[in-house]
């Protein structure tokens, strides 16, 4: 276990640790201690950022699983550690945050906290495995850990809707991409990312290759909330604030991204990577960006804007695989996207992070998020009102903020989608940059909403649950810390660019990083370049559009009502619901007597048909005993005495005939050679008889006998078909000896070892001792059983009484 | 079961005085030599718990329970416990699970005999199966 | 003799197949005894019948008949009469608490649709 390691299992540690902590100390929020943790393992990633600068990489290997070929490898690069600073970094901020935000007195603190570190752990060992299996392991933790934090207000019905939707929309994806990677291992032989990495242009001449391809995708699509799955998003935002700031927006549904990163060198290859990944992405960018505007809550507006900027992230990651299909100079190009990708993720995670906080504080101050309800709070709140004018200012991508240039970089890489000229982008290609250049415009439009129908206009005092006024500055520190990154790395990008873009576009595209270094270079003016003129546009029509929105929104109401994902979703979940009920009540229809003819039925049927398989239908007379005249007139007396049991006609006389069958099989046994047999079942036979006696007062009388003649004919069938496969069975079981009995064993070493002479005894007692000790078990719970059905009721209806 | 006023069950009740020493001392002989002979702590525990029985039948419940004042549950815990406990005791002797033990001795009265410690864990199972039998019956009879 | 005695098993199969699916309890609590009987018979004769002496040493026989069958079934002969009893007090206390003894009107779910 190396240091690596470590900070990967420190918030699971602690997740167990924290429940304790809130014992010794009352007095102090369990936050501060939760604290801790996220900041350590950020100074500790921070010493690795040298050697990651200078393209090394560090593993570290626990063996875990070694027979499956599983072993728990921490792997960090750039792509790696990047993540692992943004869930750590992000993830300090969020717990200071939470701090203020969470109630110590109202709110149960110990599940909230102990489900943010689940989720911590789980991310951190997502981005930083290196074995699939691991990684899926984690990934479903954080699926998880996700679904409990949403549901965490578990008395309201919204959170418990959306922690499903989101716990079934991501798990579905899960297991999808759970498939692919069992298919990886299939074509590759290995679990192991890196190795499956070097042997990549193997693997896409496999067949199974699309196929793992489509899986894998599934997983990172659902997970990053991609069109069409990103319904769950919204719903999501059920959680508290600090939560949706740091999963639902900084990390969690990054790690689709993640995903899609890490598995490029794989999967670039083939062209339709390049097209699905960089069209899902853009559509789910304009999607997203165009429902943002109609949303009154300002958690749902942030929830689609969170989507549309995944998807523009993923696009970006599209386009940047691209550079696969080229070389020398024109892949660089196309590698600018990948940086792009990178560096508009770190923006993401800085501006999404501090609105988020922004809405948590006028949720917190105001008592509502309800944008209809709030306005001109500017006065009240300058500080809050500061954070969130750079936030959506960056967001909607103008200068001077980290958010115009990721924008221009954006715009710069759909224009060269538009000219490539492979996989018939020559004629497709356009779209890029035109849906790109729309959906900036809604963008641009909803950030304005969220920032100036919040902040500006008349304060609508009457109508808020609180009177509003500055947040405490415990609240405030996050954001601002947010909110001044935003400016530095606005004006100093290329901070990022050598540090930490540059290692991770290598890890990336490895291959053709190492053929020729690409170099990341993020300047503020780049002369009048169509990208810029495209910025201007987008302001400009954005401008327009936030004016007279008003009069336009009419144009949401031609979308169809009926035909939305979200009616699709809960119209499925309720088919299914329905379908599978009823599919179950079909069968389980709560009468014993049909359960027991599937019973039946499926062992003689099953039993026969494996008999046909191994073609055991035989008869070996060779070995058969010749037949006795005692044994015969038992048999006749069995077959009869059980006969009339069927036409027995009193509860007496099928008693008295079910000893006379027991006395003639004791009686069997002694013929048999088996004299313990016939002395046990002797003796239970009789108590068993005096036992039926006993309850014979408390027993129903016989009742006219069953006149439906349906009911009898199944019945008489599965019987029929039990007995004939019995009969087949016995017969072919004594036929064939495919190996030595075990029983010579026993009949050699009884006296040797056991010191004893009745080998059945011995057996019972000391070879098989086991069995039997746990037989007397089964009766004595049968005895604690009968006990109870009696006794308790007596004792129950004597306090009664 | 049910006692009436008047049974004419004299000659029952008189031989089961006897029959009941004589069934039970056959159970115990049957019980011992099970490890030669057939028998063991089943058939054993089963013939005695047919003893009793037998005495149920011709006396009446509460009389059975004031000759044998024995909690029958109780019967089956330590039988249980003298089955796992000879199991268990194995590890000390650094043996798997249940394994046994036996040795030879010279005893006054018996001679030359073999003692196992699968006797201890055929009491438990003797045990057992008398106080299970005798649970169900007895719960049973009690019910009406 | 394995043949006949195959022939029986299956006979005891059936007849204990058809009382168990019946509606009443009592029949099939008695089906439920003879199919005990009829597996135990099942297994005596799968591992031969009459094929040596009685499976104790001191009777110094050349061959013995197979003693783990009888191992076996004397655990089950047991188990099934705690098994029986227990299922025999269920029928009857569950008769006295519902006031019937028909299956088709001892179904567990009516109530959830």
């Amino acid at each position: 276990m190396s240091m690596l390691h470590w900070s990967i299992l420190l918030p699971f540690i602690a997740a167990i640790c924290i429940p304790f902590t809130g014992k010794i100390t009352r007095k102090i929020h369990t936050g501060w201690f939760v604290l801790a943790v996220p900041i350590a393992i950020f100074l500790y990633l921070c010493t690795l950022l040298p050697k990651i600068k200078e393209h090394t990489t560090i593993m570290e290997s626990v063996s875990w699983i070694p027979s499956l070929d599983i072993s728990f490898d921490a792997y960090v690069d750039g792509l790696g550690l990047l993540f692992a600073m943004l869930i750590t970094g992000i993830g300090a901020l969020v717990t200071l945050y939470s701090i203020f935000y969470m109630n110590k007195e109202k709110e149960n603190l110990v599940n909230f906290y102990v489900f943010l570190l689940l989720f911590m752990g789980a991310m951190l060992g997502v981005v930083l495995s290196d074995n699939l299996i691991v990684l899926y392991t984690f990934w479903e933790f954080t699926s998880l850990s996700s679904f409990l934090l949403i549901g965490y207000w578990n008395d309201r019905k919204a959170s418990r809707y959306g922690a499903q939707k989101s716990l079934l929309i991501t798990f579905l994806g899960g297991l999808s991409m759970l498939g692919g990677f069992i298919a990886l291992y299939v074509m590759g032989d290995t679990f192991s990312i890196r190795e499956l990495i070097s042997m990549a242009p193997e693997l896409i001449q496999h067949p199974l290759f699309y196929f793992s391809m489509v899986l894998v995708l599934l997983g990172a699509f659902t997970k990053s909330a991609q069109f069409p799955f990103h319904i769950w998003l919204p719903d999501a935002m059920e959680a508290p604030t600090p939560v949706s700031a740091y999963l639902h927006s900084a990390t969690m549904v990054k790690a689709g991204i993640y995903l899609v990163a890490r598995l490029s060198p794989i999967f670039a290859l083939s062209a339709e990577w390049v097209w699905i990944v960089g069209l899902v992405g853009i559509i789910t960018l304009f999607w997203g960006s165009f429902n943002a505007i109609r949303q009154h809550d300002l958690k749902g507006i942030l929830a689609f804007s969170t989507i549309s900027q995944l998807g523009m992230i993923m696009s970006m990651l599209g386009m940047g695989a691209a550079a696969l299909h080229y070389t020398g100079n024109d892949s660089g190009i196309y590698m600018a996207a990948t940086a792009a990708a990178i560096f508009h993720l770190i923006n993401h995670a800085t501006f999404k992070g501090s609105l988020f906080m922004v809405v948590g504080i006028i949720d917190h101050e105001t008592g509502t998020r309800d944008i209809r309800k709030l306005g001109g709070l500017m006065t009240f709140m300058p500080i809050t009102f500061t954070i969130a004018a750079i936030g959506s200012f960056s967001m909607a991508g103008l200068p001077p903020f980290n958010g115009f240039l990721s924008k221009e970089m954006f715009f710069k890489s759909t224009l060269t989608m538009a000219n490539a000229d492979f996989l018939s982008l020559e004629t497709w290609g356009i779209l890029f940059p035109v849906i790109a250049w729309i959906a900036s415009v809604f963008t641009f439009v909803y950030c304005m909403i969220l920032f100036f129908k919040t902040f500006t206009g008349k304060a609508k005092l009457d109508q808020l649950p609180k009177k509003p006024h500055e947040a405490p500055i415990g609240m405030l520190i996050s954001p601002i810390i947010l909110v001044s990154l935003v400016i530095i790395w606005g004006l100093f990008p290329n901070m990022l660019a050598e540090t930490i873009i540059e290692p991770a576009v290598a890890a990336i595209q490895p291959v053709l990083y190492a053929a020729d270094p690409y170099h990341v270079h993020i300047s503020m003016w780049h002369g009048l370049q169509p990208e810029l003129w495209m910025t201007i546009g987008v302001v400009a029509l954005g401008f327009i559009l936030y004016k007279t929105y008003p009069s336009w929104t009419g144009i949401y109401k031609w979308l169809p009502k009926r035909f939305t994902l979200n009616n699709a979703y809960n119209k499925g979940l309720s088919w299914m619901d329905i379908g599978s009920n009823r599919l179950t009540r079909g069968y389980m229809n709560g009468n014993i007597h049909d359960y027991l003819v599937y019973i039946f039925g499926f062992t003689f049927i099953i039993l026969l048909y494996m008999m046909w398989r191994v073609d055991a239908f035989t008869i070996n007379t060779t070995s058969v005993t010749p037949i006795g005249i005692y044994e015969v007139i038992l048999a006749v007396i069995l077959v009869t005495a059980s006969i009339m049991i069927l036409f027995a006609k009193s509860r007496l006389t099928s008693i008295i005939l079910l000893g006379t069958v027991g006395y003639t099989v004791s009686l069997l046994f002694v013929l048999f050679r088996a004299p313990d047999l016939a002395l046990t079942q002797f003796v239970i036979e009789t108590v068993s008889t005096s036992l039926f006696l006993l309850c014979f007062y408390h027993l129903p009388k016989y009742k006219p006998k069953e006149k439906r003649v349906r009911f009898k004919v199944t019945n008489l069938i599965i019987a029929l078909g039990v007995g004939v496969t019995m009969t087949l069975l016995a017969l072919s079981s004594h036929s064939t000896k495919l190996f030595d009995s075990i029983s010579e064993y026993y009949k050699q070493v009884t006296y040797k070892e056991a010191g004893g002479e009745n080998m059945v005894n011995v057996i019972l007692v000391d070879f098989r001792g086991l069995d039997t000790m746990f037989e007397i078990t089964v009766l004595a719970i049968a005895a604690i059983g009968i006990y109870t059905m009696i006794k308790l009721r007596l004792e129950r209806k004597g306090g009664a009484e | 079961m049910k006692t009436k006023p008047k049974t004419n069950d004299l000659i029952l009740q008189t031989v089961t005085k006897v029959a009941t020493f004589v069934i039970v001392l056959f159970s115990i002989h049957i019980f011992f030599a099970g490890h030669y002979t057939p028998g063991g702590g089943f058939i054993g525990g089963l013939m005695t718990s047919s003893a009793i029985i037998l005495l149920l039948l011709a006396f009446d419940l509460k009389t059975v329970k004031a000759i044998l004042p024995v909690n029958y549950l109780l019967l089956v815990a330590v039988g249980l416990v003298f089955s796992v406990g000879t199991g268990t005791g194995a590890l000390f002797f650094d043996a798997p699970f249940l394994t046994h033990a036996f040795e030879y001795f010279d005893l006054p009265l018996f001679g030359h005999t073999s003692l196992h410690t699968a006797v201890l864990f055929d009491t438990g199972v003797y045990l057992v199966v008398i106080g299970v039998t005798m649970t169900i019956i007895q719960t049973i009879g009690e019910s009406e | 003799m394995e043949i006949l005695m195959s022939v029986v098993i299956g006979i005891l199969f059936t007849i204990a197949t058809y009382l168990v699916l019946s509606k009443s309890l009592l029949r099939i609590i008695v089906g439920t005894g003879l199919l005990s009987h009829a597996a135990h018979l099942l297994i005596l004769t799968m591992g031969g019948l009459k094929q040596g002496a009685v499976p104790i040493l001191s009777e110094n026989a050349n061959s013995y008949v197979d003693p783990l069958p009888q191992a076996l079934i004397l655990t089950a002969i047991v188990i099934s009469f705690g098994v029986t009893s227990f299922f025999l007090v269920l029928a009857y206390r569950s008769y006295q608490e519902l006031g019937t003894d028909n299956m088709d009107e001892l179904r567990g779910n009516k109530s959830y649709e």
